[in-house]
């Protein structure tokens, strides 16, 4: 069968910078560099390029450069070449298109039309380099009212998480990413005083030592969840959904099922891992209700229970039934959220932008008089420290960080995670690939931009006159919309700039 | 040994009161009057028996990791949720996603059992869980099955009534499945194929019809006696093929 899809990209190589030292051949994984005996030098079959860049970084003389196939077919507004090319592959294949990461749909970013307040004159702002600002968060069940006796609390404090910055890492199982992506993370959350998150693939040996700093999740496929996981974890999430693919399971593909991944989750190596759509022991709010007191009797009301879903339609009434389940902690990913491998239509037409559903769930949950029974986790591409201030400040406790956080460890975005080729040792299982990644590397790049978001965060606290996160926490006050109809004002619960 | 009365106990109360008994070195305990409390042995570790008289809720033995439960009486659903190891003898019929993403150990089912149970069993090299039925199970029954082994005995069946229900192995990627008797086509998971037992299969039949009959004081040489038949995938990537790269 004739192909007719063309290659996405076009590689330039600067024949006068390029010494034929096949640099690029050894460090493309998608076997794109190739060297040519006849016309003895090195060429390119453009079609298996990914613009993953990691040709272009490593050319010790820059002689490599990426650009979009120049070439531009007829198209029109409604008839893009990306939505013919999707039609050329599956007349193709007959398959289901696959893609990794995010939603890249051009839909309005609405972190992007919404504005931060500062001081002036009044309540003068603070400067957080010489005076205390304080980041410190709990996430966890909060009692109905604090009742001290003899100068002590008479009841002691349901099992909270303590954070010394509101950014958690992301949940991102072993299997869609290397161990070595996993160690950094586990690194810069202990280093920093926060968390990573096993994702649903169970934690392996070599991550125990991180447990403390480890939230760990137990999916519907309930890879790697047995009594010493859940003790070893800090906090046990319940994966309901994730933003990318909501209302699907998962698969992870079998080229990136290898021994230790097989290993892991206690499937036969090569075979792809099912989670299943629905949890099948959860059909009802009741039936949440008991997952989450099995785990919180196995592990004996010692640990927090996070339930996890995607932001959908419903996702307020939805979320009152969580808290109503005895969840201590809600985690809600927009239809933003990434992942190692989603159905591109589902991943771009699923769920809701994560800033309606946090302000609508935080809405919800106070006009229900229980919001301090949970506290709300949101995530679903936040991309910088000031996404992170406009989402507390619209009512998260705190953020969790997945794209943002791989980025840091180098990921360039090609978006072939499924591939199992990622030629920056983050997403994929071949151990020659594993070791671009190094985790001293890692750990270092990932704990700096915590780092750095926090000084930022601090920052944008200090300016608005506030030295604690959490008298920003729900105070939408701070919040400006910018660009934003009547009807988005009222949802987001923000007023309009000049208001 | 310990007796423990579970009359008027909820559950919590009930389970804290096991554990404190466990933790202080008793290695077995009766529970009497057991009526639907849930999560009883859930995360428990070590080598300990508890003896259940009654009826135990939903959840029991979930993430246990170890000891033997034996249960006098019907169990409910998801009995032996995401357990690691340990044996857990039911003296009658237990219900819905029994052995659920199982990890290890052993589940021992005198009657019938409910719908999707053993779905999304698992197993790695030697660790191999193993469900025995003596009765017959429901629908979906060893659905997405990724390892493991599942046997469904099919004693005492009446007439017209079949082994196992609709849609048996559904998306089983791994494991094996061993019937007492034959199974008609339509009712297999697309993704199953059936099998003849060879001596080896047999082998590992017979060593757990051995503890079975055991358990439940029957004939182990009559149970034997009637043909098995085997289900097995027929790929360990039934979905290797159903998606295009973007």
């Amino acid at each position: 069968m004739k192909s007719y899809i063309l290659p996405d990209f076009t590689i330039e190589r600067d024949n006068t910078r390029c010494n034929n030292c096949r640099v690029c051949i050894k460090q493309c994984s998608y076997e794109v560099h190739f060297f040519d005996k006849e016309a003895a030098q090195v060429c390119a079959e453009e079609a298996n390029c990914v613009n993953c860049q990691r040709c272009v970084v490593m050319c010790p003389t820059r002689a490599i450069s990426i650009r979009k196939n120049p070439n531009q077919m007829r198209t029109n507004a409604n008839w893009s070449e990306e939505a013919m090319k999707a039609i050329y592959v599956q007349a193709e294949t007959g398959g289901i298109l696959l893609a990794g990461m995010g939603n890249g749909c051009s839909h309005p970013i609405y972190w992007d039309h919404i504005l931060l307040n500062a001081s002036q004159v009044t309540n003068p702002s603070i400067d957080p380099l010489r005076e205390p600002m304080e980041l410190k968060t709990f996430l966890g069940r909060k009692p109905e009212k604090l009742a001290i006796k003899n100068g002590k609390l008479k009841e002691s404090i349901p099992p909270n998480l303590e954070l010394e910055v509101p950014i958690m890492f992301a949940a991102m199982s072993f299997g869609a990413i290397s161990l070595n992506a996993i160690k950094s993370l586990a690194w810069a959350a202990r280093q920093e005083g926060t968390f990573f998150n096993s994702g649903e693939g169970g934690l392996h040996s070599d991550l125990y030592e991180y447990g403390k700093h480890a939230v760990v999740q137990v999916a519907s496929g309930r890879f790697g969840v047995h009594a010493r996981y859940l003790e070893e974890g800090a906090a046990i999430e319940i994966k309901i959904g994730q933003g990318a693919k909501p209302g699907i399971g998962g698969h992870l593909p079998g080229e990136k099922v290898g021994k230790e991944v097989s290993e892991t989750r206690m499937i036969p190596e090569g075979s792809d891992a099912i989670s299943p759509a629905p949890h099948h022991d959860i059909y009802s709010i009741e039936d949440l209700r008991q997952l989450i007191y099995s785990l919180k009797e196995a592990t004996n009301y010692e640990k927090p229970i996070i339930v996890k879903v995607a932001a959908v339609h419903n996702i307020a009434a939805i979320a009152s039934g969580i808290a109503r389940a005895g969840a201590d902690i809600i985690a809600i990913d927009g239809y933003r959220g990434g992942t190692g491998a989603a159905p591109l239509r589902i991943r771009d037409n699923v769920g809701i932008p994560i800033e309606f559903a946090l302000a609508a769930v935080d809405s919800r949950l106070r006009e229900e008089g229980i919001r301090n029974q949970v506290s709300l986790v949101i995530s679903g591409s936040i991309r910088n420290s000031a996404d992170v201030v406009k989402a507390i400040a619209l009512g998260a406790d705190a953020v969790t960080i997945g794209t943002s956080a791989l980025i840091a460890l180098g990921c360039h975005m090609c978006q072939k995670c499924y591939a199992g080729k990622c030629s920056w040792g983050i997403a994929t299982q071949d151990p020659n690939l594993v070791k671009r990644l190094n985790p001293q590397e890692g750990q270092r790049k990932a704990a700096n931009l915590l780092q750095a978001w926090k000084h930022e965060i601090k920052e944008m606290l200090g300016g608005m006159g506030i030295n604690a996160i959490e008298s920003l926490r729900g105070n939408r006050l701070m919040l400006r919309g910018l660009d934003l109809t009547e009807k988005e004002l009222q949802v987001l619960g923000i007023k309009s700039v000049g208001e | 040994m310990r007796a423990l009365d579970a009359k008027s106990l909820d559950y919590k109360a009930l389970n804290i009161k096991i554990k404190s008994y466990l933790s202080s070195g008793i290695k077995e305990l009766v529970l009497d009057n057991v009526n639907g409390q849930r999560f009883i042995g859930d995360g428990l570790k070590g080598n300990c028996k508890i003896i259940i008289n009654g009826i135990p809720g939903s959840d029991l033995a979930a993430f246990m990791d170890g000891p033997t439960i034996e249960v006098h009486g019907n169990a409910q659903d998801g009995v032996g949720n995401t357990m690691n190891a340990g044996t857990i003898i039911i003296y009658g019929d237990s219900r819905d996603t029994l052995g659920y993403s199982m990890r290890g150990g052993e589940l021992y089912i005198q009657g019938d059992v409910g719908y999707r149970v053993g779905i999304h069993m698992k197993g790695y090299l030697a660790k191999q869980p193993v469900i025995v039925v003596g009765g017959k199970a429901g629908d979906f029954f060893a659905e997405y099955m990724a390892g493991g082994i599942q046997i469904v005995l099919g004693l005492n069946l009446k007439q017209e009534e079949k082994l196992v229900g609709n849609y048996c192995g559904a998306g089983m990627h791994g494991g094996v499945i061993y019937l007492r008797g034959d199974v008609d086509p339509a009712q297999l998971g697309k993704e199953v194929k059936k099998m003849a037992v060879t001596e080896e299969d047999l082998n590992i039949i017979n060593k757990y019809v051995v503890n079975f009959a055991e358990y439940f004081k029957m004939d182990r040489e009559k149970i034997m006696s009637k043909s098995f038949i085997k289900l097995i995938p027929y790929n360990k990537r039934p979905y290797g093929n159903l998606y295009a790269k973007w």
